[in-house]
């Protein structure tokens, strides 16, 4: 583990009754770098996620943001930090449109007066810096959005409020090839200006095509972190499918796959 | 309004209208139109081409419908109705319904009543009477709200359950009395009082003059930002269309007599463009309307960008019941009195058919303000033209219920045709 990485998990558990979600895991993503956390379902990868994004807390671990250690008990407590979370069903109010809804809950008002001008004025500029160009007006109701559209949206508005992390939930799950792409490009562009991106994805397509690293998870355990460009895509479907965690062999290596 | 200065290619999303780059000038005006019209955008064209229609029909054949006095009229017929479609606006946007509001006007008719009655120890100015009254709708609107926001109950059992209880307290309360006479002028004044002649040229000034400075102001606001701005020939149009509403109205109102007493323009109706200004400001423009909508459309999607859903839910039902409590005056100033029959008519269901007439989802988040003003305008002409015409009751009813429907089927249509036309 390298002591400059943006977020640290370690050692994390965490059990729901008599279900073991979590079990000592270790985790870490850079700045400016995608990590791309895959795993079969129930892997754990959604219950590690929300112990990041302060849905539950962990049972017990550490979790490092900045190299100090700190205590995330809540969705506010993650946006505080510059954790984003974009979740699979994005969370997008359909009746709106794209500025009302890039700023939901936080509209910039005075004395609880909107104020538009620069509502739509920064987001447009948000959109441009994430070379966004398909969405033809700010002011159109993201009901009449493509998917693509929608995912961008949904990325751009994670991204506006100075976020560092920006954790993305399977953000091509229900999309088309083309419009997949325009995601991915829009995934790798949030780690060249130098955000932190988790990518949550069953598709190992998209994760190698985004990924700088690839962390693993089964039943729980983190089975290892691969470089993605040292990697082929069957060797971590053998480490989805069969991994075992090198951890408990006693071999602290980067990545370890057992046949 | 479109920005469109963010244009690529988007293999899967579907090819741009050819009419995106709408024409500046006049050209654009119609261009736009044009485009509504083809996409199914109608807005309130439809129910104001249908008042046209309506008005005109009974101009022609009813002899005493197109006079001044029924006008001044069928503005205090009007606004108590209206005044309970505003809060029925704001219930449906979150996609809820209140049943309660028909007997919560007739709590704050009953209270108002009670406060002003002389000689009683509660005896009170009419003015504080009258803030008391909808202070306490308002409560018992928030009380129901809390129900539904915090226990999770459905708003159709809570306020059902209220349209019971307050029908009872009203029963209670007249059943040996039967009818509270209302004396106090103030109160009275809210569906009598008629301004001076230039009183009511003031007040259309006023009013001719507050869209062009709210639009000028947006103008200045957003200087320094690359944000479209309306066309200003559709600007002047508006401007033009407001001042001249305002200022035939008060021609109108002047006209109206009874006998030889000049009636003037009326103050409900000044009551109701107040209100109708006042709450389309909170709609659109505060953060408190932005929610509103917002939790209609979605409310996990509004509850998880931090927005307290129950707090929007108590709030808009506290509305509710203010609207309800202000409306019932306005009712009992008509006749001067509260009694055992009120509300009057189908008061409840007028309102509510007024705010969905109007072109507001009964499915939340999709609705205006000045829907609920069109719809009550449309409902309480086409009452008081079948009236003037010596139409029964019963076929009354039949007609409302027709226009209702055929109002909603046009929208229905409408809002697929957008779909279909991906806008």
């Amino acid at each position: 583990m390298s002591d400059t990485a943006l977020l640290q998990l370690r050692h994390i558990t965490k059990s729901f009754g008599s279900v073991q979600a979590l079990t000592d895991v270790d985790f870490e993503v850079n700045a400016g770098e995608v990590m791309a956390l895959v795993g079969d379902n129930g892997a754990g990868k959604s219950t590690l996620v929300k112990c990041i994004a302060g849905t539950h807390s962990a049972d017990s671990g550490q979790i490092l943001f900045e190299g100090r250690e700190v205590h995330i008990n809540g969705p506010k407590d993650a946006a505080r930090l510059g954790i984003e979370v974009v979740y699979q069903d994005l969370a997008l109010c359909d009746n709106l449109d794209v500025v009302q809804n890039m700023y939901l809950g936080r509209e910039a008002n005075r004395f609880q007066i909107l104020n538009e001008a620069t509502m739509e004025h920064h987001t447009a500029e948000t959109l441009k810096s994430l070379a966004v160009t398909t969405i033809r007006s700010v002011r159109q109701t993201v009901a009449t959005l493509s998917g693509g559209q929608r995912q961008s949206v949904a990325v751009a508005r994670a991204v506006m409020w100075n976020s560092k992390l920006v954790i993305l939930d399977e953000p091509t799950a229900a999309l088309g090839v083309a419009q997949t792409e325009q995601v991915l490009a829009l995934v790798r562009r949030l780690g060249e200006q130098g955000l932190a991106v988790i990518l949550i994805s069953h598709n190992l397509h998209d994760v190698f095509e985004t990924a700088d690293r690839i962390t693993v998870l089964r039943l729980g355990r983190d089975i290892g972190v691969y470089e993605r460009r040292q990697t082929s895509q069957q060797q971590v479907v053998e480490a989805i499918t069969a991994g075992v965690p090198t951890k408990v062999a006693g071999i602290p290596t980067t990545a370890g796959v057992e046949q | 309004m479109t920005t469109a200065d963010v244009v690529g290619p988007d293999r899967a999303a579907p090819p741009p209208a050819p009419e995106e780059e709408l024409p500046s000038g006049l050209a654009g005006v119609y261009a736009r139109a044009w485009l509504n019209l083809r996409t199914g955008n109608l807005g309130p064209i439809p129910i104001i081409v249908g008042l046209v229609v309506v008005v005109l029909l009974f101009g022609l054949t009813a002899t005493n419908f197109f006079t001044a006095t029924n006008f001044v009229n069928l503005v205090n017929e009007t606004a108590g109705t209206t005044m309970l479609a505003f809060g029925v606006v704001f219930v449906l946007l979150l996609g809820e319904i209140d049943l309660s509001i028909g007997y919560l006007a007739g709590i704050g008719a009953l209270v108002v009543a009670e406060l002003q009655l002389p000689g009683s120890s509660q005896h009170m100015n009419g003015i504080l009477a009258m803030i008391i009254a909808v202070a306490v709708c308002a409560a018992i609107g928030g009380f129901q709200g809390s129900i539904i926001a915090f226990v999770g109950v459905p708003s159709f059992v809570v306020t059902l359950a209220g349209f019971l209880i307050w029908q009872g307290v009203i029963l209670n309360k007249l059943q040996q009395r039967g009818t509270i006479i209302i004396q106090d002028r103030w109160i009275n004044y809210t569906d009598s009082y008629g301004f001076s002649h230039l009183g009511g040229w003031l007040i259309a000034i006023v009013v001719s003059l507050l869209y062009p400075l709210a639009i000028l102001y947006r103008r200045v606001s957003a200087r320094g930002t690359h944000i479209a701005q309306q066309n200003w020939w559709a600007f002047a149009a508006k401007t033009g269309g407001i001042a001249l509403v305002a200022f035939v109205t008060v021609i109108v109102s002047n006209h109206a007599k009874v006998i030889t007493t000049s009636l003037g323009l009326p103050l409900s109706g000044v009551i109701i463009v107040f209100f109708f200004i006042l709450l389309t400001f909170l709609a659109k423009s505060t953060t408190f309307g932005r929610h509103v909508y917002a939790v209609g459309g979605n409310a996990e999607a509004a509850r998880r960008a931090g927005i307290s859903v129950p707090r929007i839910r108590v709030l808009v039902f506290m509305i509710s019941g203010a609207t309800a409590g202000l409306g019932g005056i306005i009712f009992a100033a008509q006749v001067n009195s509260v009694a055992l029959t009120f509300p009057p008519g189908n008061l409840l269901l007028n309102a509510i058919a007024s705010a969905v007439i109007g072109g507001v989802s009964l499915f939340g988040g999709r609705g205006e303000v000045r829907g609920a003003l069109l719809g009550a305008v449309l409902i309480g002409t086409l009452q008081n033209g079948l009236n003037t015409l010596n139409v029964s009751n019963g076929w009354i009813y039949i007609i409302t219920g027709l226009v209702l429907l055929g109002a909603v089927t046009l929208d229905t249509f409408a809002v697929r045709l957008q779909a279909r036309s991906g806008r």
